[in-house]
């Protein structure tokens, strides 16, 4: 129950344990731990970094994205537009070609018509002239008539 | 060693072979062989439990031996944190190494109280204690060595005329000096006898009253021992704690200089 030299050995195996522990135990275990603890936060870190590059990269995506459907609409009307230019200039060039033929037609025609009047206009006058044969009974000298004939025929042409 | 063979002796002789130190020596010069057996194959045991987690200390995913010790040493470390501000490369593994001896001391309280000196007597030695806790030897050689650091310290930082006049000076001015250094003085003493007290008084009760119930009729003896024994879980770990918060909190106002 006393105090005796037992307090002494004690001592020295406290002593022994206390530098052991200071020596050999504390510090790997502590540095691990902190090493840890640093590997962790760096990791969370990381983390944090990739995520905010991930909304980042979204972002720039839907960037690129909207961009590209801005661009598309863009080309869509452009060959909307151009359509319908096509459109009307065919339709242009379709109507000048129409008015063309029709005018060609016409003055075809016109030419015809007046072919035909002057034909017309040949044969009434010989057919007058026949009448007149007739209605004088005598023959009409071609040559001396000529200015005569030519002047009917000029009248009813 | 069965309570028949104690018959003649009767309950005051069962309970004072108990307590009776496996001893050699005479005088001062004793030694108390069981007292130093067991807290050397103890600190031996908190030892290589460390060492093996240590050697193994990696930051990467821990085992199971590197958690628990990991979780030891934090508690320790926050512990330390919480009343110490300084920088100190001794506190912390003195906390840890108090924390763990003392419990590892006061968890030889639950083996059963006869199994361990049964087996001794097998072996023909006539005492054993095995709670090294409630030899004041222990104790006190703890708590001295932890006197001692405050008194290292204390010169250490504050220089030796800082802690004299510390001792000297305080609380009441100079003029009440001798006054002062008889309180500053009891204050300092105070410390490790408190500190051995407390851990001797609280596991030599403890143990006694083991002894007391196994001294009780057999089928009275679990009813008792078992809630005896949950409750003294927590005494004993309270001890360790107490001593080893004690201990950082003495250093650290060591370590303040006013």
């Amino acid at each position: 129950m006393s105090i005796n030299a037992t307090l002494i050995g004690q001592m020295i195996t406290f002593a022994l344990l206390v530098w052991f522990t200071m020596k050999y135990i504390w510090p790997p275990l502590f540095d691990s731990l902190e090493e840890r603890r640093k590997k962790i936060g760096e990791g969370l870190a990381a983390a944090e970094k990739g995520q905010e590059a991930m909304q980042l990269a979204e972002k720039k995506a839907k960037n690129v994205l909207k961009e590209a459907k801005e661009q598309s609409s863009e080309i869509v009307s452009l060959a909307q537009k151009r359509a319908n230019e096509i459109v009307e200039e065919s339709k242009d060039t379709a109507k000048k070609e129409s008015d063309r033929l029709v005018h060609a037609a016409k003055a075809q025609i016109e030419q015809e018509i007046q072919q035909a009047k002057e034909s017309l206009r040949q044969e009434v006058a010989v057919l007058a002239l026949r009448a007149a044969e007739q209605i004088l009974g005598a023959e009409i000298d071609h040559a001396k008539h000529q200015d005569i004939i030519s002047k009917i025929s000029n009248q009813l042409g | 060693m069965s309570t028949e063979a104690h018959a003649a002796e009767g309950a005051t002789g069962y309970i004072i072979h108990h307590l009776t130190s496996l001893s050699v020596g005479e005088g001062f010069w004793t030694l108390n062989l069981d007292t130093l057996f067991f807290s050397a194959v103890l600190g031996v045991l908190f030892i290589w439990f460390f060492k093996t987690a240590a050697d193994k200390a990696t930051a990467g995913v821990p085992g199971l031996v590197q958690s628990f010790a990991e979780m030891l040493i934090e508690f320790v470390d926050n512990q330390v944190k919480d009343s110490f501000h300084g920088h100190s490369k001794v506190i912390a593994p003195l906390a840890l190494t108090i924390f763990c001896w003392v419990f590892l001391w006061n968890f030889m309280d639950l083996f059963p109280v006869d199994i361990l000196p049964l087996i001794g007597s097998l072996m023909g030695i006539e005492y054993l204690r095995v709670v090294p806790s409630t030899d004041l030897n222990a104790t006190f050689a703890m708590s001295i060595s932890v006197f001692c650091l405050i008194i290292f310290y204390s010169i250490k930082i504050k220089g030796g005329w800082g802690f004299a006049k510390e001792l000297t000076l305080q609380p009441f001015g100079p003029w009440l000096l001798p006054f002062n250094l008889l309180l500053k003085l009891v204050e300092e003493f105070a410390k490790p006898i408190s500190l051995a007290l407390r851990l001797f008084g609280n596991l030599y009760a403890g143990e006694l009253i083991f002894i007391l119930i196994a001294l009780l009729p057999w089928y009275i003896q679990p009813v008792l021992s078992f809630p005896w024994a949950i409750f003294h879980i927590l005494i004993i770990t309270l001890q360790a704690f107490i001593f080893m918060v004690l201990t950082v909190v003495y250093l650290s106002m060591a370590h303040e200089d006013h």
